[in-house]
């Protein structure tokens, strides 16, 4: 850690791993409600659950893209940060507004919290993933734009890296597209399309690029491979995700009201979109084979290698299966969809964020070269429980959708099963993904208990010829 | 990558490609919204009460559990065409079956999953059949393939 002002990111990373946990715990009771269906009813029904756990994942994951950009910011652009203590008082801001309204999901109707929060003056509540009360999305506008502000004034009093006005744009893109969650027309085909514009610009769009420099920032850091080398790679890796991800946005128009063109342009150009997360996998390890060191933070570069893997299966190779418009005719709105759900989210966003965390936690706890060997190797065995178990809640979620398709929809009118009826015979499925789901929880706990693991790894590091001065 | 090919080339495809892109979407955006979506959405039918019906719809939280256009979440059923699947495409016959259904919930089987009581009205359960009417008849591309949605 070269500034000192870098350690605001700590809270931030703290409180992230913290809704995880609870992300975690919720997804436990959905998955056991799929196959026990008045489990908890009607304390936690279904609905609320599910908000807890979509909610919490958005988030946590904005407080592990905050931290990682109070962690970077300073450190790419050579200075201290403008304002730790705006930073500090934005974390408390967020932290408490972000608590409270999930109590308030928990505690009150959701009806009952539209009318409390005055949703009937400014409706924008009840849609998918922006069921938060009209009040929550200002104050994440106002945390937002004041993080932006701070970051921005830093970046621009000191040296311009590409890592730097990548993740700037990122960070702006998220904070535009996120007026789009302002906006609710009564028409539903209107407030869909526009919906889409917060979901699908956030998730393959803006947000990639925030992984992209991310993992060009630690990549960097880890191998200590030249920078124009990376800089290069970062910019083609974010060039081919908006070139490809922008009318990709497609892809979601099929079956909710826009002309027959969508039909074309998403497929096409949603078919390219697993383009960029395959370069990032090249990338990566691309990086690695050309290293100028061996960084003594093993944990660190795993969590790498792994989020390019299987942000690349998940986001990528998901994607992709569903993606064309004569496919998703019949698998729309199934369980392949929550399949893709998991996996990309876990592998591009989840896991970048832990990237950070990996590499960013130990230099600011004061160990330099990472954690203790014990405590890596705790660290990936975290990884790869996690990691395998969400492989299979992916697979199981596939299989159901899979048979799912197979018994209500490819069938004719009358001879199909109703949505119910379906179900029930995908029951099976549904039990092994609740039990990979505990093997998750699991492999959380042991990623958690890594941390309380004492002692640093030892200084040396094997260079492998000249590393550049600025890593 | 080779040599010959500059960190300012890659950062020119980023720039052009990005803002080209955004363009074409854009202009895309305005000929969907403007153009197309007035033909496809009947919103010549677009009355109060369906708007009504929309905020129900939002206030309660429907979409945690049901899907409408294959949006929303996948443990209850289809709604978008729940107007042909219940009402057989018939005004009055889903007004009825809406209530019927509404206030039967919830069913308190065991181990079944189970759908909240919303305690609506009669008007408010008309408003919310209306808005689930006007919806099944938004030109979709023909989307779901077989009534179950």
């Amino acid at each position: 850690m070269k500034y000192e002002s870098q350690r605001v990111a700590m809270p931030y990373f703290i409180f992230a791993l913290i809704l995880f946990a609870g992300q975690i715990v919720f997804g436990l009771i959905l998955g056991l409600q799929y196959v026990v269906g008045d489990f908890l009813f009607p304390e936690i029904p279904f609905n609320v659950a599910r908000m807890v756990h979509t909610n919490l994942l958005i988030v946590w994951l904005l407080f592990g893209f905050m931290g990682a950009t109070y962690y970077m910011v300073p450190e790419e652009s050579q200075t201290e940060l403008h304002s730790p203590l705006l930073a500090w008082i934005l974390f408390w801001v967020f932290a408490v507004a972000g608590t409270l309204t999930i109590l308030g999901y928990l505690l009150v109707d959701y009806a009952r919290l539209a009318e409390l929060t005055f949703n009937e003056y400014f409706p924008t509540m009840g849609r998918e993933f922006l069921e938060q009360p009209t009040i929550t999305k200002f104050g994440i506008l106002l945390v937002v734009g004041g993080f932006l502000y701070n970051v921005m004034m830093t970046a621009l009093k000191g040296r311009k890296t590409v890592v730097n006005i990548v993740l700037m744009t990122g960070l702006v893109g998220l904070a535009v597209l996120w007026l789009f969650a302002f906006y609710n027309p009564g028409n539903l085909a209107t407030d869909k399309y526009f919906w889409w514009f917060v979901i699908h610009l956030w998730v393959e769009g803006v947000w990639e690029l925030i992984m992209g420099a991310i993992l060009a920032y630690v990549l960097i850091k880890l191998t200590g491979v030249d920078r124009e080398v990376i800089e290069k790679w970062l910019y083609v890796i974010v060039a081919m995700a908006l070139i490809t991800g922008i009318i990709g946005t497609g892809h979601h128009f099929f079956w909710i009201g826009p002309p027959e063109y969508w039909l074309w342009l998403g497929s096409v150009f949603s078919a390219l979109e697993p383009l960029p997360f395959f370069m990032m996998v090249v990338f990566a390890f691309n990086m690695i084979n050309r290293r100028r060191r061996n960084h003594p933070n093993k944990a660190a570069l795993l969590w790498a290698m792994g989020t390019t893997v299987m942000a690349f299966l998940g986001a990528g190779v998901w994607g992709f299966l569903h993606t064309l418009a004569p496919v998703n005719w019949y698998t729309h709105g199934s369980q392949i969809t929550a399949a893709h759900g998991h996996m990309a989210f876990y592998g591009a966003y989840v896991m970048i964020v832990l990237t950070i965390i990996s590499y960013a936690v130990p230099i600011m706890r004061g160990r330099p070269y990472g954690n203790s060997n014990t405590a890596q190797i705790v660290e990936m065995w975290g990884f790869w429980l996690m990691t395998i178990s969400m492989v299979f809640i992916t697979l199981f979620l596939t299989a159901a959708g899979v048979l799912q398709v197979w018994l209500q929809r490819i069938p004719e009118s009358g001879d199909a099963l109703s949505f119910m009826a379906g179900q029930d015979q995908i029951a099976i499925f549904y039990w092994m993904r609740f039990v990979a789901g505990a093997f998750f929880m699991a492999g959380l706990v042991v990623y958690l208990g890594s941390f309380f693991i004492k002692g640093a790894a030892s200084p040396a590091e094997e260079v492998r010829g000249p590393a550049t001065a600025d890593a | 990558m080779a040599e010959r090919f500059t960190k300012s080339m890659a950062r020119n495809i980023y720039l052009g490609g990005s803002v080209f892109f955004i363009l074409l979407f854009l202009a895309l955006t305005l000929d969907t919204q403007v153009r197309a979506m007035p033909e496809r959405d009947n919103r010549d039918q677009l009355t109060d009460q369906v708007v009504r019906g929309k905020h129900l719809w939002e206030d309660n939280n429907c979409v945690g559990c049901h899907s409408i256009m294959g949006e929303g979440a996948y443990f209850a059923p289809e709604l978008g065409n729940v107007f042909d699947r219940r009402g057989g495409g018939d005004t009055e016959v889903f007004k009825s079956y809406m209530k019927a259904w509404m206030n039967a919930m919830p069913t308190n089987v065991p181990g079944r999953r189970q759908m909240p009581n919303f305690n609506l009205t009669d008007d408010e359960i008309e408003d919310l059949a209306a808005f689930l009417e006007w919806t099944s008849k938004i030109d979709d591309n023909d989307w779901p393939p077989n009534i179950e949605g």
